[in-house]
């Protein structure tokens, strides 16, 4: 996401728009013809089924590689390989890989465009793109104040996030454990981009007055001792008692799959958005697509 | 070329120690590159960075931690009958940015810069995230980009890691 201007972003987001109603099922045979090999190397649900829907919806077909093949496939053959066989078969590929920075190798040596569907705890740009279409869409993009909160040290939806708002002038607040604060390398770099990043501990210093309250899991894993788990992850818990002081336009997004920290019961309150922000993944996606592979 | 025939003199006195009046540690070279004003002890990875080994063939003379006006302490390295190209030597600046460069032809210093940092930096510096693709068994050569020169701030092409402290240990 470093590498995109606001420009392109609201291009992206803009042709997005346009192709909604395509994503909720108007015919289209914009790419007819053409199709996108999906290569994950990890398990996903939305991103590589999603991509699969944009894609299908515009009139396209898919190829892919299953979480089984892809093992059996990177145990012998180098990533490099793979994608420049792939990339024969495929007008595109999308390709998600647990190692950092295999979408960029994968564009060095495929011959068809590449789309990173995350890699690693790196990047995962077309999921922030589908968060900036729903806060655009949901809430507004400019003078923005929005709390990431949760895991901010692994999260990788959130370390693009941060990144994309930083060209929207946003004001950050950071809402972590402190064993979980996002890195100090990242916070430089988006103070010197001019965003005000500001720190907490307590989810309570900033319902009252946040646009955006962006959750994601905290991750049992990341606590050798399950009491200290249990009590970081009640205290990231948002509840309908919770949004009693939030204001009315108040929204709440997370990348799903959610665990415990937004409960169920606040999936109906007017702050939810955590679903629609999901099928937005696939009008965003049917974007790229269509820029790279559709003619623009 | 245009030729510099008293710095020529100084190349020859930058050796000299102290403790040893009108000495020199190591005798001045006729032809070849001498690298001055390396930070003190960092000359066996100025040799590593320039790919130079015991098994190339070289006559390569180096002196570690003499004393500098500059630095306090500066170690010097001569590669005799080699003229290090330009990339090659820049890629110093990486652990030794004040180093300079002196070209030696017949006796004389007929070129004398300081090191500059390239744009990009590829094969010399491993990235420290051990979870990059780079770090693999992958067809590449690792690839830093330069983000600042002062001090040094890299950035790995492939996992966009910074690297600031400590890039003598990831040499490769």
């Amino acid at each position: 996401m470093r590498e995109f201007s606001k420009e392109e972003i609201d291009s992206v987001l803009d042709l997005a728009q346009s192709l909604e109603p395509m994503a909720r099922g108007r015919k289209s045979d914009m790419l007819a013809g053409k199709i996108l090999a999906l290569l994950f190397f990890e398990p996903s649900t939305r991103t590589r089924m999603s991509f699969e829907t944009a894609m299908k919806r515009l009139g396209g077909s898919v190829i892919s590689l299953g979480p089984a093949e892809g093992s059996s496939i990177s145990k012998g053959e180098s990533l490099a390989d793979t994608v420049r066989v792939i990339g024969g078969y495929a007008d595109a590929l999308v390709i998600r890989h647990p190692k950092e920075g295999s979408a960029r190798l994968a564009s060095q040596f495929s011959p068809v465009p590449v789309l990173n569907g995350g890699d690693g705890a790196g990047h995962h740009p077309t999921q922030t793109l589908l968060d900036l279409y729903t806060i655009r869409k949901e809430s507004h993009l400019e003078n923005l104040h929005i709390a990431l909160v949760g895991d901010l040290k692994y999260g990788r939806t959130v370390h693009s996030l941060a990144y994309a708002l930083s060209l929207y002038g946003a004001d950050i607040t950071l809402i972590s454990p402190l064993t979980l604060r996002m890195p100090d390398s990242i916070k430089a770099d988006l103070s010197s981009k001019g965003t005000i990043v500001r720190e907490t501990s307590d989810l309570g210093e900033v319902i009252d007055n946040v646009d955006v309250l962006y959750m994601t899991r905290i991750q049992r894993e990341r606590f050798p001792d399950p009491v200290e788990y249990q009590k970081v992850a009640s205290s990231y818990r948002i509840t309908p008692e919770f949004l009693a002081r939030a204001p009315k336009d108040l929204i709440i997004m997370h990348p799903l799959p959610r665990v415990d920290e937004i409960s169920p019961t606040v999936d109906d309150t007017i702050h939810a958005r955590y679903f629609q922000q999901s099928f937005y993944g696939v009008p965003v996606r049917m974007a790229l697509l269509k820029m790279l592979i559709g003619g623009g | 070329m245009a030729e510099f025939p008293a710095a020529s003199r100084e190349d020859e006195r930058m050796d000299r120690s102290k403790d040893e009046p009108g000495g020199l540690r190591v005798k001045p070279i006729n032809n070849g590159t001498v690298i001055d004003h390396i930070a003190g002890g960092q000359a066996l990875n100025v040799l590593k960075i320039l790919g130079i080994s015991g098994t190339t063939g070289a006559t390569v003379s180096v002196v570690m931690n003499v004393e500098s006006k500059k630095l306090g302490r500066k170690d010097i390295v001569k590669v005799e009958d080699r003229e290090l190209r330009e990339e090659e030597l820049d890629r110093i600046a990486l652990i030794a940015p004040a180093a300079s460069i002196n070209i030696i032809r017949n006796c004389k210093v007929t070129e004398k810069r300081p090191v500059d940092l390239p744009d990009e930096i590829v094969g010399v510096v491993r990235c420290q995230n051990p979870n990059c693709i780079s770090n693999t068994q992958e067809p590449i050569k690792s690839r830093m980009l330069v983000k600042g020169k002062n001090p040094v701030l890299l950035r790995c092409l492939y996992c966009e890691q910074p690297l600031t402290e400590g890039i003598a240990e990831y040499l490769i």
